[in-house]
């Protein structure tokens, strides 16, 4: 489902984000990546968003490879992934129903569509009743929960979660990581980032760790990364 | 209904939304654009009404041979056709001496002195061949062929070559050209002058809304879906501003054609210029629309361009 070839990123001569990163994610697979800040999460992320491109290696998501992308592809690839923010990324100014049909706005769903699908994915994330609530109206995990409403709505095979807990408190962020093990049993491939060790621990999936740009351990499926450990 | 087609209308209804809500910006742009609308138009109808006036003035010049009343049908037949020889002669008339005397007459018919001494003698009058050229200002073949000794010999009167009206129209040629020029620069200047302003109306209404941009780039929103509403918003500004800068025009040949009563003033021959744009009219407003919106869609592509790019860097 997405695979990372010796990905190496570097911004500028002193600063290498990545440095010759494989990773293979199968379908359906629950991943955290987890590393401090500044290792190379979220770039790794935006790779795969195509925000950012790498300066070499190869790229592979759904069977979709990187390099032979062009820019009038870039908003295809963006609807086959769903991505939920650190920082929400919903629009101040419109309801919660709103924000999550606004991403089926965009590829063209019709009134009718939206109005049928919007309240099912609603209720999944658990927000049923608050679809007229502004987003400042809610609390910090309900918001998050709305993100990946919004991330999940056009049923995405993939699901990226840049540290999705990282602005909240313990209770409101389990209330999201569970949000995002159902999806991942409904089928959708899940990428998660975060640096809280709980969750971590609690979720007992595969962890993938970075480093300094590098992949440093990748508990559950080592074999995949054998390439990128040797370099250790 | 599709996908693409509900976008498209989503497309407009946003753009419609964008002009409501940004009324402010929307009425500065729209003014500039109306003033670059409106000097295109009177620029349009100026040009043509000067080229009229010119014409016409120009269609009266003529060099008037008279001829002996002795030469013969064949001697003046000869002339005829030679003068048609020459490049710039465009018509050669002739007026017979009963045709002249027939002109005298109507030209002073309110003279009963004068009509009453001429009818009392032979008629005095010389039959004269009128030629009009093509270019006044290049009669100098007409006037070689006109002063050869034998041709000379058959002329009663010294040849008339209406140098007054020439340098009248020297100056209004003149005129013209100062003005078509003037109207070009200004077409040009308020041109750009407007594309600027609309670019950065755009571009403001863009960094207003940057983040809600952004999160649609990360959505998947095509370049279209994001660019499309700021488009449909600045070719409302075009059309708005044609249809004002057409109306304007309007109201104002109403005004001026009943103020002065349809007459003319100098080389500005209002009736003409009233008329040219009526009989135009729908011509006109098509050319305006197309305009403007043309210069909202150029400026709005263009001021969309650097903010809908991926990032291509490696």
């Amino acid at each position: 489902m997405i695979l990372l070839d010796r990905v190496t990123k570097v911004y500028n001569r002193s600063n290498t984000a990545l440095d010759r990163i494989s990773l293979h994610v199968e379908p359906k697979e629950f991943v955290i990546i987890i590393g401090t800040s500044g290792a190379g999460k979220s770039t790794l992320l935006k790779l795969l968003t195509r925000e950012e491109k790498p300066t070499s290696g190869k790229i592979v998501v759904g069977g979709l490879d990187y390099d032979k992308l062009k820019d009038r592809d870039i908003p295809l690839l963006r609807r086959k992934i769903g991505v939920v923010f650190q920082d929400f990324k919903l629009l101040q100014n419109k309801t919660v129903f709103e924000n999550v049909a606004f991403a089926l706005e965009i590829v063209g769903y019709g009134a009718r569509e939206i109005n049928h699908t919007v309240p099912r994915v609603l209720d999944i994330v658990g927000l049923k009743g608050k679809e007229k609530r502004m987003p400042l109206e809610l609390s910090g995990g309900e918001r998050q929960r709305v993100a990946i409403a919004r991330a999940i709505v056009r049923q995405p095979k993939i699901l990226i979660a840049d540290e999705p807990t990282g602005n909240l408190d313990p209770k409101h962020a389990w209330d999201v990581i569970k949000v995002l093990e159902k999806i991942n049993r409904y089928g959708t491939t899940v990428l998660l980032t975060t640096h809280n060790q709980e969750i971590v621990n609690k979720l007992k999936r595969r962890v993938v760790t970075i480093k300094d740009g590098r992949v440093v351990s990748d508990r559950a499926n080592a074999e995949y990364n054998r390439a990128a450990i040797n370099h250790q | 209904m599709n996908h693409w087609l509900i976008t498209q209308l989503r497309i407009i209804k946003t753009g419609m939304q964008n002009f409501v809500r940004n009324a402010t910006l929307a009425i500065a742009a729209m003014a500039v654009m109306l003033i670059t609308l409106t000097i295109i138009l009177f620029s349009i109808v100026a040009n043509a009404t000067f080229t009229n006036t010119i014409q016409q003035i120009t269609d009266k010049i003529d060099v008037s041979v008279y001829l002996k009343d002795s030469i013969t049908e064949e001697q003046r037949q000869k002339m005829i056709s030679d003068l048609k020889g020459i490049e710039n002669v465009r018509e050669v008339g002739y007026v017979s001496k009963d045709d002249a005397l027939g002109i005298y007459k109507q030209a002073n018919k309110d003279n009963l002195d004068l009509l009453l001494a001429i009818s009392q003698t032979d008629n005095p009058l010389p039959a004269s061949l009128k030629i009009k050229p093509r270019d006044p200002n290049k009669i100098d073949a007409i006037k070689a062929y006109v002063e050869k000794p034998e041709i000379k010999a058959l002329q009663s009167d010294e040849t008339s070559y209406s140098g007054d009206r020439k340098e009248a129209i020297d100056k209004i040629s003149r005129a013209t050209t100062f003005l078509r020029q003037a109207g070009i620069a200004g077409i040009v200047v308020f041109t750009v002058v407007s594309i600027l302003i609309i670019f950065n109306t755009i571009r403001m209404a863009i960094f207003n809304r940057r983040d809600e941009l952004q999160i649609m780039r990360l959505l998947g929103a095509s370049t279209w879906f994001i660019r499309g509403p700021f488009v449909v918003e600045t070719v409302l500004y075009g059309i708005f501003s044609a249809i004002i800068s057409v109306v304007i025009c309007n109201s104002l040949f109403v005004v001026s054609a009943s103020a002065f009563e349809a007459s003319s003033l100098g080389v500005l021959d209002i009736k003409y210029a009233s008329d040219y744009f009526a009989e135009r009219f729908w011509l006109i407003l098509t050319l305006q629309l197309a305009i403007g919106i043309l210069i909202g869609a150029a400026s709005s592509t263009i001021a969309t361009r650097r903010y809908l790019k991926f990032k291509t860097t490696k």
